[in-house]
């Protein structure tokens, strides 16, 4: 069962991939794409849920469904259905490129493949290179738009996260290296093989390649300070990418610093790679902070957000134990949601207003009653208010903090996440209740396409705050056991 | 272990192979005509391809002589020309605004090979391995690593940005020869191919930059701040 489900999911995105290389016609595009995503989100529900009996390997063990990868492989899927409804939406507001939306569908779903598939890979190397396709990928969508900040973000994006990802390439060898001492010169590099033979491994050496892949994997993640692509590509990418970006490939990449935090774990060098990520997660949210308070930008605002949130997952895995991981998984899924509902509800801003400039967006509330009332439910969401479920798993974590004797960074945490929730709020006050100030360039029109995905998001993150079903919790917490080195 | 046994001639081989590296990316730090860096790089290419074909020899390694093709091939051939194109298409043909000259970013640079040759002497003490090749291996390693993030940060150019980008990887590959010649050759095939189409994508982003942006030097891509 769990073959075949995998087989539809990868399937769907590449014939629709396909399918709008062949026919070049935006309106086929959107169709292949939205069922494309239907489908694949459909598959990774029950991916999910079936990992649970597993793990199920495939094709001589290079592919894997185990219950992290599921999770993540959900969250993207989720993603990737909520921001292809928006796409049809979104894509027809984009003046003059009528005639290259087949591209960007194309683009798209290949993207949302790659970052599936970087979810299922067992082995190491594959997983390295799953994600640098993702890059590829995902910089010409980035610089979709053919404008000279597109652009430049594109180029930044590529550069800076090559460069970043050669840095894990390095600890990946390093880490084969490591293990040839113990399994001999020739084998395969599973996430399995290595955490069992972790215990054996030189703790020296697995300490340098723990240290490149964490810096490599985290300029992909977006932690403070390799996190400088990531304000430029979400602010300039189409909306539906930047949701993309935000809440499908930061957790792909997460899920290898997971992976490896559990071998580091088995080496012995536990406390060095806990502290290493938990110092970059409180480094991201003061990084985070500082520009969210000062910024202008709508939706680098946004983007901000997205280093404030991988900051808080990051938190979650380095403070470990059931509490830790089980929170930070939790916050995945709601950053996922709700990261999407914000970049829904900042396009269809920018779209109307004409502008990206907070200074230049007056009156949300009037001019967009129900639009505007989701999108300020999203912002209390997203800076961590009660009743969502970022509440929820923001205060898992920092019990997990308490839990795991971090007493500093709990603090620290505390007081970034009150210092961004009134930053972040006062944005939407100026933009909720001032006055406009300019007179702007006017345009209403939004269609149910752009309005739609945003209760989509935001429905079940209300439910997720209000209830965290038991068996979600009983997921997590053999996840927790299974990465720290138990049997399910 | 490969490195643990070999014969003093395979192991004054390599070590040979890994300083021309080492050496090649000096010049291409030390050099301003953007034509010096492209013939440093495919000759380090070459060094790295014979460099293959030796530990395949010496290993008993046969899957690396098609490593070693495919390296001579791709790394040495291929993606030279690729960029070659790029630099008559741009009609740039030096770095007129450097940021540190020549002379300093190649101090810096031995300071790099110094750091590297201590962490990678530490590395191999502690391994027991501290007199065999591996300890070069792996500070060259390093060092080519360190040397390419130097390239990335003191020059602008498009074209030298990506340059730095593939000895980021050469030093990889060289050092991953030496140390685990036993990684599964698949991986290696995906990578090479891997590299074909990041260079080729560079390649597009390099025309729409010109389009677009109208320049290809990175010190005025400053639309994008805070």
């Amino acid at each position: 069962m769990v073959g075949p489900l995998l087989l539809v999911m990868m399937i769907a995105p590449a014939a629709a991939v396909a399918g709008c290389l062949v026919f070049h016609q935006r309106s086929v595009a959107e169709k292949l794409n939205l069922i494309a995503s239907a489908i694949a989100f459909a598959a990774a529900v029950a991916l999910a849920i079936l990992s649970a009996k597993g793990p199920y390997r495939f094709w001589a063990d290079y592919i894997v469904v185990d219950m992290p990868g599921a999770w993540v492989t959900l969250c993207t899927a989720i993603v990737y259905l909520l921001a292809s409804i928006y796409a049809v939406g979104y894509m027809r507001l984009l003046e003059g490129q009528e005639h290259r939306l087949w591209r960007f569908y194309a683009l798209f779903a290949g993207f949302a493949l790659t970052v599936l598939v970087s979810t299922v890979m067992n082995n190491a190397g594959l997983y390295w290179i799953a994600i640098e396709l993702t890059t590829l990928v995902s910089t010409f969508l980035v610089g979709f738009e053919p404008a000279a900040e597109s652009v430049e973000a594109a180029w930044k994006y590529i550069v800076i996260v090559s460069a970043g990802i050669s840095l894990a390439l390095l600890g990946t060898v390093l880490f084969y290296w490591s293990g040839s001492f113990v399994l001999g010169p020739v084998y395969a590099m599973t996430w399995t093989t290595l955490q069992q033979a972790g215990a054996k491994m030189n703790p020296a050496l697995v300490s340098l390649a723990y240290l490149l892949v964490l810096i490599g994997y985290g300029t992909k993640v977006g932690l403070a300070p390799m996190h400088t692509w990531l304000p430029d590509a979400h602010s300039e990418s189409p909306a539906p990418v930047s949701a993309m970006l935000s809440g499908a490939l930061l957790n792909g990449a997460m899920l290898g610093i997971v992976r490896y935090l559990a071998v580091a774990d088995a080496a012995g060098i536990g406390p060095l790679a806990h502290g290493a990520l938990v110092a970059l997660g409180v480094f991201s949210l003061i990084v985070a902070a500082l520009f969210i308070v000062r910024q202008d930008g709508i939706k680098r605002l946004m983007a901000y957000s997205s280093v404030e949130h991988m900051g808080v997952v990051a938190l979650g895995f380095g403070f470990g134990g059931i509490f830790g991981v089980a929170g930070a998984l939790y916050h995945m899924l709601n950053h996922s949601l709700n990261k999407s509902l914000m970049f829904f509800g900042a396009g269809n801003v920018m779209r109307s207003f004409g502008t990206k400039e907070i200074a230049r967006i007056r009156d949300v509330w009037g001019r967009f009653p129900v639009q505007g009332a989701l999108w300020l439910a999203g912002a209390a969401a997203i800076t961590g208010a009660p009743p969502f479920g970022l509440f929820l798993s923001e205060l898992v974590i920092l019990r997990g903090g308490i839990e795991a004797h971090y007493g500093w960074a709990v603090a620290v945490m505390l007081v970034l996440l009150i210092v961004i929730f009134i930053g972040f709020l006062n944005h939407f006050r100026e933009m909720y209740f001032l006055p406009v100030k300019f007179a702007e360039d006017w345009r209403p029109a939004l269609s149910r396409w752009c309005v739609t995905p945003m209760w989509l998001a935001l429905t079940p993150l209300l439910l997720f705050g209000l209830w965290w079903p038991s068996g979600m919790w009983d997921h997590f917490s053999t996840i927790a056991r299974v990465l720290a080195g138990g049997s399910p | 272990m490969l490195v643990t046994h070999l014969s003093p001639l395979a192991a004054s081989i390599f070590s040979l192979m890994a300083i021309v590296s080492l050496l090649l990316s000096f010049v291409m730090l030390g050099s301003t005509w953007l034509n010096n860096y492209l013939y440093a790089f495919a000759a380090e290419s070459w060094v790295i391809a014979i460099l293959s074909a030796t530990v395949g020899f010496y290993g008993g390694y046969p899957e690396l002589y098609l490593i070693a093709i495919l390296t001579a091939l791709f790394r040495g051939l291929f993606l030279p020309y690729l960029l070659w194109r790029i630099v008559k298409r741009l009609n740039v043909t030096r770095e007129t605004h450097r940021i540190l000259k020549p002379s300093s970013s190649l101090v810096v640079g031995a300071f790099s090979v110094i750091f590297c040759l201590t962490v990678g002497y530490r590395v191999g003490q502690s391994l027991g391995l501290a007199a065999t090749v591996a300890v070069l291996a792996l500070t060259v390693m390093l060092s080519m690593k360190l040397i390419g993030f130097l390239m990335l940060s003191v020059r602008h150019e498009a074209l030298s940005q990506i340059l730095a980008l593939l000895v980021l990887e050469n030093g990889i590959f060289l050092g991953a020869q030496i140390l685990v010649p036993g990684m599964p050759v698949l991986i290696e095939i995906v990578i090479l191919f891997d590299l074909l189409i990041v260079v080729a994508c560079f390649g597009v982003l390099i025309r729409y930059l010109l389009a677009h942006a109208g320049t290809t030097s990175s010190l005025e891509l400053k639309r994008l701040v805070g």
